[in-house]
């Protein structure tokens, strides 16, 4: 008890005493949205990422530890289209931080900058968590994060226009870089076009369609409500009219119903990294795609 | 549909106007009233049927629309969006509403009309409520931005017996420097850890027995909240209210100035990726003006007391949330649990209103004491199971003068309780609770609930 106290007055003295040296603290909701601002940020910017990429983004909780980083957060990166819905407005709200409220300066969306799909015509729960803007697994297509870096550049320079010039430089070259190895995952990718796959959650209509891949079922009979035996057989009955080459799902899903169905469709299962960070190889935005096209290029097989 | 009907009573009431207007003068007879009347009734079918019609052409050709842009897969837009919201209009600013329905059976061994926590003054909501079926309360939130400088809450509760309550109806100030988050209205108190829950998010259909033994089941007060922050990565939050105070463990005051007062502190964070936890103290104070309530004294009258005097409630509480991974869609452990203790000092009076007419009135202290720890399991998705034990300690209770006529209880309350929730989504919940209760020597009550918990509307966010 008492080394606890002496540590929790050791964090509170060093939180007054010493302000961090970085000029920029960042707070993102997921992984991909901490990775990218690292990567326009550099040195100059101290990001905290609210979420690992084996937690399912939809259930999230206002945790303590979340509450006490957004009270120093300069600016809050979230993906929007409700996909925090659940948790970032009780966090912002607890958090005493005037800056990051939504619709204040400190409050980046990032799916506000790219064209949604799978809007729903039909707003209803019925249908199961559908989200009233559009799917918002938006991080699964690189030209949605090139659209992405441009204004969480600009946000960067505006929150710190002393360093606007590093930030811009460091935007460039990443765009640069990043345009150089979409033409590479896209040349990479051309056997994958017009693959048919099933997939376990509705999380990749982007990705898919990027590369012009195909959805032909999901596995979870409404977004987010758990495979049933009953749904499967349907998917197994609809895989048997229409072929597929695989199954995919993301890193933090259960393996069961991929698993199930791939043993009686004969298909391979591919598990996707997601976010970065979602496997080994995807320690960057780069690795994540790397990794993605090579284990879709796997499953076509 | 509100637009159509709109329209044809509009339709409707010009076609009328002349007729009224005229009416009076012709002395119409009731056959030709009849046959306007019938007249007005086609006219207007007939309009509602052409409205309908074109609604549904509109309908049709707005889903072709919407067909045709989402056919080619992902346009790559050159200029993308800046704005997602499309919304237009006076509704674009609707707040969100969200409706809680709930509604349970109760198998009840005792008479619940004759529920008691022995030895710990009665207040406030407490009891395990009607037997059979019945009808819980039904919750109605609203909330929104105000502007750029607070957020507004509103939460009614409608009872089964058709009455309706405030809730919550408060006012947060988003725009405070310096990590200060200050609210003002009715609000639940930030103390203890679960005393800031509505009702459907617990755990278990009802509260803990210290709950309903120290707050009267749920402490609400109307006054000024003030949280603070600390600028450190771990959370560190400090809470002062004051308020009117009405609420048990005190009463109404008819006087200037705070009724109650209230501080806490919270700490909290994260160990690894998979095990979280908060932590807290909080403290109470209040007064109570003449809190009477009946008690058989020791010649087994029933009688009247009245407690007027300082009440002091201290907290600590914890809560240890384990999610493989953070992961807690498949499975997740959570414990938590509660001390409390309460000091309460001044006078009581006794009051038999028997043959002896008596009344006495003398000093009075009691130090009390009670506790709750629960777990709650979810093995497999949508399924959890759960378990709680509540002791409560009676303590030390000096009636003065009294203690010729009143008994110091030694009795211990305690209570177990086993529960089975199935949460199919995260707006519905079925949950079956069974439960041993023994608030009163020698009186064992065996509780079975099945309840249902349904939310409709916005989105919540729940909190940790």
């Amino acid at each position: 008890m008492k080394s606890h106290l002496q540590w929790l007055l050791a964090t509170l003295v060093v939180a007054w005493v010493g302000p961090a040296a970085a000029a920029l603290n960042v707070f993102a909701t997921v992984p991909e949205w901490g990775a990218l601002t690292e990567e326009l940020g550099g040195d100059k910017v101290k990001v905290y990422t609210a979420t690992n990429p084996l937690q399912d983004p939809h259930h999230v909780e206002a945790k303590p530890s979340l509450i006490g980083r957004a009270r120093g957060a300069d600016l809050v990166v979230a993906t929007g289209a409700e996909l925090e819905i659940g948790w970032l407005p009780l966090v912002t709200q607890q958090a005493g931080n005037p800056k990051i409220q939504a619709g204040k300066p400190g409050y980046f969306e990032a799916a506000a900058f790219v064209p949604m799909l799978e809007k729903p015509t039909r707003l209803d729960r019925a249908e199961g968590d559908v989200h009233a803007l559009g799917n918002p697994h938006i991080q699964t297509d690189p030209r949605n994060i090139a659209r992405v870096a441009g204004p969480l550049s600009a946000k960067l320079s505006e929150l710190d226009p002393a360093n606007a010039a590093y930030y811009q430089a460091r935007y460039k070259a990443f765009a640069d870089r990043w345009a150089a190895a979409i033409a590479r995952w896209e040349r990479e990718a051309a056997p994958l076009k017009g693959v048919a796959v099933l997939v376990q959650h509705k999380g990749f209509p982007y990705l898919l369609a990027w590369l012009g891949m195909k959805e032909v079922a999901a596995l979870e009979p409404k977004p987010s409500v758990e495979p049933t035996i009953a749904h499967l057989s349907e998917v197994l009955e609809t895989v048997q009219r229409q072929p597929v080459k695989m199954v995919i799902r993301a890193a933090y899903q259960s393996d069961r119903a991929s698993q199930w169905i791939a043993e009686r469709a004969k298909i391979n299962v591919v598990v996707l990294p997601f976010t970065v960070g979602g496997d080994d190889a995807a320690k960057d935005l780069f690795g994540l795609f790397d990794d993605t096209i090579q284990r879709l290029l796997q499953g076509a097989k | 549909m509100s637009k159509f009907t709109r329209i044809s009573g509009a339709s409707a009431l010009a076609l009328l106007l002349p007729v009224l207007m005229w009416g009076p003068a012709q002395a119409a007879t009731d056959a030709d009233l009849a046959e306007i009347r019938e007249q007005i009734r086609q006219l207007k079918e007939g309009y509602e049927a052409r409205i309908q019609a074109l609604e549904q052409k509109l309908k049709e050709a707005e889903t072709a629309k919407t067909r045709e842009a989402a056919a080619p897969p992902a346009p790559p837009v050159a200029a993308a969006p800046t704005a997602t919201s499309s919304a237009s209009g006076i509704a674009a600013f609707n707040p969100a509403i969200s409706a809680v329905l709930q509604g349970r059976y109760a198998n009840l061994s005792q008479d619940p009309s004759k529920f008691a926590i022995g030895g710990f003054a009665p207040g406030g909501d407490i009891g395990p409520g009607r037997r059979g079926f019945s009808l819980s309360e039904s919750e109605l939130a609203i909330s929104a931005n105000v502007d750029h400088l607070f957020a507004g809450n509103l939460i009614v509760s409608l009872s089964p017996e058709n009455t309706v309550s405030v809730e919550e109806a408060y006012g947060i100030y988003t725009a405070a420097p310096y990590g200060l988050v200050p609210k003002v209205g009715r609000f639940f108190s930030g103390l203890g850890y679960m005393n800031e829950q509505h009702q459907h998010a617990w755990d278990f259909i009802d509260a803990p027995l210290a709950y309903q033994a120290f707050l009267g089941g749920q402490y609400a007060n109307d006054g000024l909240q003030v949280k603070w922050v600390a600028p450190t990565d771990q959370f560190l939050e400090f809470g002062a209210e004051v308020g009117k105070g009405d609420n048990f463990p005190g009463s109404l005051r008819n006087r200037n100035g705070a009724g109650s007062a209230v501080i806490y502190a919270h700490t909290g964070g994260d160990i690894g990726a998979s095990h979280s936890w908060r932590a807290g103290l909080s403290y109470l104070q209040t007064r109570a003006q003449d809190r009477q309530y009946s008690q058989l004294d020791l010649a087994g009258n029933n009688t009247q007391v009245g407690f007027n005097g300082t009440s002091h409630v201290a907290i600590a509480d914890f809560v240890w949330k384990y999610a493989p991974n953070g992961n807690a869609l498949q499975t997740n452990f959570k414990v938590q649990g509660e001390y409390f203790w309460r000091r309460e000092n001044g006078d009581f009076t006794y009051d038999v209103d028997g043959a002896l007419r008596l009344t006495n009135t003398s000093t009075y202290t009691s130090r009390q004491g009670g506790w709750y720890l629960q777990g709650i399991y979810q093995f497999m998705p949508y399924w959890r199971v759960g378990a709680r034990y509540d002791r409560l300690d009676p303590g030390h209770v000096d009636y003065g003068s009294n203690v010729a006529y009143l008994d110091s209880p030694a009795f211990h309350p305690e209570r177990g309780t086993l529960m089975l929730d199935y949460t199919p989504s995260e707006f519905s919940r079925i949950r079956l609770q069974w439960g041993q209760s023994k608030t009163q020597a020698g009186v064992t009550d065996n509780q079975l609930f099945l309840q249902y918990i349904l939310t409709m509307g916005a989105h919540g966010a729940h909190k940790f």
